[in-house]
């Protein structure tokens, strides 16, 4: 029997449902593997009832919480799809101002008809079984985790730095620039893409489990950089990470 | 005379959350509405206290889709505010790296989205069995479309390369030769579309409105414009834009409506060749005779043709601007940026219409105030319109047939709901 699998999109830009499409070269493949059920981007809805279910987006309305426990409930294997359900990524940046003020700098006079809670990733809410990070989600891994898990094994997610990937692209190191890079304590998988086109890490897959952030320090003070330039740049996908370690 | 209550919920095969909501009694419209009901993002407020080189980058994430649209018109307005004038080199590769989002955008809404309506089908997924070389052939022009954007600026959803003034990383010459040769060998793949369009049957309604574009003396406006232009004959500068498009709430829908000279407008590829016809390129020409496009044409489901006319413009263009620049010669550019105090506006016509940035820099360079106007917000009230004067032609059909036309209204413009309600949220009641 094929896994009938559901895409689902909350709060986000749905680039990463657009880069489930973007697999030009495997995509009838992919689909000759699964039953695809529900990806409202896409296609008319065929069914709720689904096994695996891959999130795009992140939890920044009431509802959307509701919504997700329900989505947990019928799926056996949940997938965070993308920073903003993996990591909380850009829609964070919203919680470094009250609520209040950012429906009032919206609204104005209107203000008080809307709401909206502090964005969060999925895993805030429910258990998430897997992720695929990046923003947006990058392609390979997406690739990667889909068919571990049509053929039962554990997907490997890199666990150590961009520097690593950098390196084996024989970049020249960003620092050497002087320009700031967060690739020294963010998780690899992206073949170190922002790097090799000349833009530094912005950090969008997240940090990796044990940081160094001693030798980032280091790396920061040769280049005449601060942790106060690079904690902006963290900021942009990694405030809610930030806002954990503060708790 | 029979009663309609149509509701349509989540609007599928669009970008976005939307419902359709229709009710008539006794042939009377008694409820016509597009409810948009994407969450909200608040985009604008989170930029204040970004730095002037992260604005793009925030930006793009507003949208998956008409992400180089989105970082396009940022970086437009960040140079408007500090007064820089992009290199003839920088123009160049705006635009080409823009022909690929819009390449790439226009295949997936036309034979993603909108073919499966015409053929009968919920999805393209059924249409790899029965129709397994025009799926292969849409496949095939969307990975030469993000070839494109790959090439030039890293990928197409958030490219990393593009900042103000210019590029961090340059294509080499056989990278642009790769272009330039995948562009060529499109060409037999753009007349096999709009064979595959010419059999496909569109409904027959017209509604005058107000078409908007961005114009420009030299060039189709596609990445840049010099002003703002209507159908009804008047041009505004662009950083006038709030003079000239008024927004405003519905309770309805959490994505603002606008309007211009009259109660609606339209945006979008239908408006750009309503608005620009004679810039298009000698094949994007012959494609629209051959479609049965005529400038001014009022049927917004030939919004779809446009769609097809412009993906021949952005391939037949797309080869003359390689050429160009190559014949020009690449050459590293001073990247560095005075920041000074301001306010810019950018503009730039993606694939769903005219999307407007407005950035205010403090003195560091820091935003401390942003607007941004969405083209799909642009174009709720013109849908709204087009629905109330479609549904009395059509009240006498059975009611899935109408909610099933209703959609195909909708989808005909091309909705970005997820772009649209960047800023705003309904409440449920």
């Amino acid at each position: 029997m094929k896994p009938k699998v559901g895409v689902f999109s909350f709060t986000g830009c749905e680039g990463c449902q657009l880069q489930i499409l973007e697999c030009e070269d495997e995509l009838l493949s992919i689909l000759g593997l699964i039953d695809l059920v529900v990806f409202r981007e896409a296609m008319d809805k065929i069914s709720d009832n689904y096994d695996i279910a891959f999130i795009d987006g992140g939890i920044t309305h009431p509802s959307e919480i509701e919504r997700i426990k329900k989505i947990r409930e019928q799926a056996s294997v949940l997938v965070a799809l993308g920073s903003c359900a993996a990591i909380g990524g850009i829609n964070c940046i919203k919680n470094r101002f009250a609520m209040d003020d950012v429906l009032q700098y919206v609204y104005g006079d209107e203000a008080h008809y809307f709401d909206t809670i502090p964005a969060r990733p999925v895993d805030a809410v429910v258990p998430v079984d897997y992720y695929v990070y990046g923003c947006p989600a990058i392609k390979s891994e997406f690739l990667h985790v889909a068919q571990s898990l049509l053929m039962g094994v554990e997907p490997q997610i890199p666990n150590y730095p961009v520097c690593m990937e950098c390196k084996i692209k024989e970049n020249v190191c960003m620092f050497d620039k002087g320009k700031m890079c967060l690739g020294p304590i963010i998780r690899a998988g992206c073949d170190a893409l922002c790097p090799s086109y000349g833009s530094g890490c912005e950090g969008c897959r997240g940090l990796v489990d044990n940081p160094n952030a001693d030798a980032h320090k280091d790396t920061l003070q040769k280049a005449g950089l601060t942790v106060e330039q690079l904690m902006q740049d963290f900021t942009m996908f990694c405030n809610y990470q930030l806002e954990k370690q503060n708790e | 005379m029979s009663n309609l209550n149509i509701n349509v919920h989540h609007v599928t095969r669009v970008e976005g959350h939307g419902n359709i909501v229709v009710n008539t009694k006794n042939g009377e419209i008694e409820e016509c509405k597009f409810e948009v009901i994407e969450s909200p993002r608040f985009f604008e407020a989170m930029l204040r206290g970004r730095r002037w080189d992260e604005a793009q980058h925030i930006t793009c994430r507003i949208c998956g889709i008409c992400s180089i649209g989105h970082t396009t018109a940022s970086l437009n307005a960040t140079e408007a505010a500090f007064g820089i004038q992009p290199s003839e080199q920088t123009r160049l590769l705006r635009r080409l790296l823009f022909h690929g989002e819009m390449l790439q955008s226009h295949i997936l809404h036309v034979y993603f989205l909108v073919a499966p309506d015409l053929l009968n089908v919920g999805s393209v997924v059924p249409l790899a069995n029965t129709h397994k070389d025009v799926v292969l052939r849409a496949l095939r022009m969307k990975k030469m479309a993000n070839e494109i954007s790959r090439i030039l600026a890293g990928r197409h959803v958030h490219p990393c390369a593009a900042v103000v003034k210019g590029f961090t990383k340059l294509p080499a010459e056989g990278e642009l030769l790769s272009i330039k040769q995948q562009l060529v060998d499109a060409i037999p793949d753009v007349e096999a579309t709009v064979d595959l369009i010419l059999t496909l049957e569109l409904p027959d309604f017209e509604r005058e409105t107000e078409y908007i574009s961005l114009r420009h003396s030299e060039e189709y406006a596609f990445a840049r414009g010099e002003v703002i232009a209507s159908s009804d004959g008047d041009e505004t500068d662009i950083q006038n834009y709030r003079q000239k498009l008024k927004e405003f709430i519905v309770p309805h829908s959490t994505s603002k409506h606008a309007r211009a000279n009259r109660d609606s407008y339209m945006v979008g590829a239908l408006a750009r060749v309503n608005n620009n016809y004679h810039q298009l390129s000698p094949m994007a020409k012959s494609a629209a005779e051959k479609l049965g496009l005529k400038a001014p044409c009022y049927n917004p489901f030939m919004n779809n043709v446009a769609q097809i006319v412009e993906v021949a413009h952005c391939v037949e263009d797309g080869i003359q601007v390689v050429d160009q620049i190559l014949s020009n010669g690449l050459k590293e550019e001073d990247l560095s940026v005075e920041v000074k105090a301001g306010t810019g506006v950018g503009a730039a016509d993606v694939p769903r219409g005219t999307l407007y940035h407005e950035y205010t820099y403090d003195e560091n360079g820091i935003i401390t105030d942003a607007n941004c106007v969405i083209p799909t917000g642009q174009n709720y009230a013109n849908v709204e319109l087009d629905m109330r004067a479609l549904v009395p032609l059509i009240i006498d059909r059975p009611q899935e047939e109408i909610a099933h036309l209703l959609e195909m209204l909708v989808r005909a413009y091309d909705p970005c709901i997820s772009c649209s309600v960047h800023l705003l949220n309904v409440r449920f009641v």
